[in-house]
């Protein structure tokens, strides 16, 4: 799926360093992001991934190493890759005193766009998160969702190629998460962006992201898609798979189990089977209970979430 | 290229439009001018009512200079406008600068602003030139405005030469004023908090107008010559108190505008007899005033450039993450 995507990635990233004094908060960072997906820079507070994208953006210097944005450099060009790349920072700041229109107002001109078109932009923007009601009121009285999604208007609208959110879902309640997310995925199908997020919050990323990077303690110490993810990270653990039937046929059930191979251990809890595996055999699994026609009221694959894999890397994973 | 040069105009003008719309509608702003603005009258009206009651003496070497007159003259119950503005301009200037930079970010506006496709600079230059632009409309137009209200007055417009010095001293007090403002955005840059920087350039202010005069004063009695010292000891002396009077800006400032608006001073510092012998009490001619205080008015444009210069390599090498 990657391959020839990521022969032109849209971010390109090798050995990036950035020291501050003696604490190293980049760590030889490699990193190809292909245009159009949905990247998630996960990892805890203090991971150096608000580092990164500074450096990504142009806006802080790093000790050594390469960095492309759309094939420039933005040590050496960084207004060229901030035309082209859209920001919102952690807990962005606006004129409070403006109201929401003037402040996008003041990005769009500052991009380029004269005063009609930035005007223009902007209403249509304010619309497209959900702001249009709100276009002239103070950004001083705004809730923080509500900045959020200024934000993001605030970020798009230079019309970028690239999405860069700084812990985008930071302080929002629950309802609140899931619409800006859902915004977010929608508005970057929608324009074909290319985002990078970064978040220390699993849940809520996970369910947009394309692919993750799993960034800890200034080192990427894994990367890809959460499902190939979890399956790299974890195939040598037992499949866990929690099988439940009509009490009618538990004796059956036992006695098919049994015979497959691929099973390991089978606990029986009435009529609730848990079973470890060496492989994936649901399917297996279905069609052999299927085949003898056994009603099956629940069968379900404990999936390796991205949960497990931080979890993973939390506990034992920092000294690998 | 050339469209990326006017992109590049065009954003570093709407950041300027932003400074001086900010600076505008700000109370701190507001309460300022109208201090300002209070007091100059207030000197004007006392300098108008004081030249009428006492029309310049004809003999007066000063007296073709009426209009010169009105900026320095007072009746003895408020200071004089050169006075005030010595006085008021640098809190006008603190007050425009002090929270330039740390204030947006604090508000975590300077983050989003320099992630826009502008020169990093370009924020701290229309800081910069935004507060200039308001501090040079406000004094250009409170002196013309004196000068048209005195003209409506006595009946008679000034003269060539007068609108000379007139221009000169409008240029001198936007320079002493673009000093203290550079000096506060300065501080701006260095701290934190918005309360700290303030403070640090009230200190200065007030450690130059207030305390800095006992300091000298302290000093001149020390090394106070014997009254009966010999005239080169006391020319010394003099020197010496002249030059570290000096340190004040306020006293660069004054030296200046005196220079300006009186054109019958001939030097800033203590002169022979010899040296005033033969010569004819009349004004100096613009230029040879300007030569007089000269290395005051250097200097002056020399602080602030250095202050500006400090503030731009602290700005440029400030980190932006919060």
């Amino acid at each position: 799926m990657e391959g020839d995507k990521m022969d032109n990635p849209i971010i390109r990233v090798r050995q990036l360093t950035k020291r501050y004094g003696n604490f190293t908060a980049v760590n030889q960072l490699d990193l190809d992001i292909a245009a159009g997906e949905i990247f998630g820079l996960l990892g805890p507070n203090g991971a150096g991934k608000s580092t990164t994208i500074l450096m990504l953006l142009g806006l802080s210097e790093p000790t050594s190493g390469e960095i492309g944005v759309c094939n420039i450099d933005p040590v050496r060009s960084p207004i060229a890759v901030k035309r082209l790349v859209g920001y919102l920072p952690d807990n962005i700041g606006f004129y409070e005193s403006w109201t929401a229109l003037e402040n996008l107002i003041l990005t769009a001109q500052l991009n380029g766009i004269p005063y009609e078109e930035a005007r223009q932009r902007s209403l249509s923007l304010l619309e497209k998160v959900g702001l249009q009601d709100v276009a002239e009121k103070k950004v001083g009285k705004f809730s923080r969702g509500m900045r959020q999604r200024l934000g993001l208007a605030d970020s798009l609208i230079k019309d970028p190629k690239v999405l860069i959110l700084d812990e985008p879902t930071l302080g929002l309640d629950p309802m609140g998460v899931k619409d800006f997310t859902s915004l977010i995925l929608r508005l970057s199908r929608e324009e074909k962006l290319t985002v990078l997020l970064s978040s220390h919050q699993l849940y809520q990323v996970q369910k947009i992201c394309d692919r993750v990077g799993l960034f800890i303690k200034g080192k990427l110490v894994a990367d890809g898609p959460i499902q190939d993810l979890a399956s790299r990270l974890f195939q040598d653990r037992p499949r866990n798979i929690q099988l439940k039937v009509s009490r009618t046929d538990t004796q059956r059930t036992h006695n098919i189990l049994k015979e497959m191979s691929a099973i390991k251990s089978i606990k029986q809890n009435d009529d609730v089977f848990h079973i470890d595996a060496d492989e994936t055999i649901v399917h297996h699994l279905a069609k052999e209970l299927v085949d003898h026609d056994i009603t099956i009221m629940q069968l379900q694959q404990r999936a390796y979430g991205i949960e497990d894999i931080y979890a993973h890397y939390f506990e034992g994973g920092l000294t690998k | 290229m050339t469209l990326n040069k006017n992109n590049n105009l065009y954003a570093f003008s709407i950041l300027v439009k932003k400074e001086i719309a900010d600076h505008i509608r700000s109370w701190k702003f507001i309460i300022l001018l109208a201090i300002v603005l209070l007091t100059c009258i207030a000197s004007l009206y006392t300098a108008l009512q004081a030249l009428k009651n006492t029309a310049p003496n004809p003999n007066d070497p000063d007296a073709a200079f009426f209009f010169l007159k009105i900026f320095t003259t007072s009746d003895g119950t408020m200071p004089s406008f050169h006075l005030f503005i010595g006085f008021l301009g640098p809190l006008l200037g603190i007050c425009l600068g002090f929270d330039a930079v740390n204030s947006e970010f604090n508000g975590r506006t300077l983050g989003r602003i320099l992630s826009q496709p502008i020169h990093r600079d370009y924020f701290l230059n229309a800081k910069f030139i935004g507060a200039l632009i308001v501090i040079g409309t406000l004094f250009v137009s409170l002196i013309l405005l004196t000068i048209g209200a005195a003209t409506l007055l006595i009946g008679f417009p000034p003269t060539f030469m007068e609108c000379n010095r007139l221009f000169l001293f409008t240029l001198l007090t936007i320079v002493y004023v673009a000093f203290w403002l550079n000096l506060s955005i300065l501080f701006s840059v260095r701290f934190k908090h918005t309360a700290t920087s303030a403070l640090v350039a009230i200190a200065i202010w007030l450690f130059f107008t207030v305390f800095y005069p006992i300091i000298i004063n302290i000093v001149a009695k020390a090394v106070q010559p014997n009254p009966y010292a010999s005239e080169v000891e006391i020319m010394q002396y003099q020197h010496f108190m002249l030059t570290i009077m000096r340190f004040a800006p306020s006293q660069l400032y004054s030296d200046g505008t005196s220079m300006l608006l009186m054109p019958s001073i001939r030097s800033l510092g203590p002169l022979h007899m010899e040296q005033l012998q033969g010569a004819i009490p009349s004004p100096l001619p613009v230029w040879e005033s300007i030569k007089v205080a000269w290395s005051q008015m250097v200097a002056l444009v020399a602080c602030t450039i250095v202050c500006f210069a400090a503030s731009y390599y602290l700005f440029m090498r400030k980190e932006i993450r919060c």
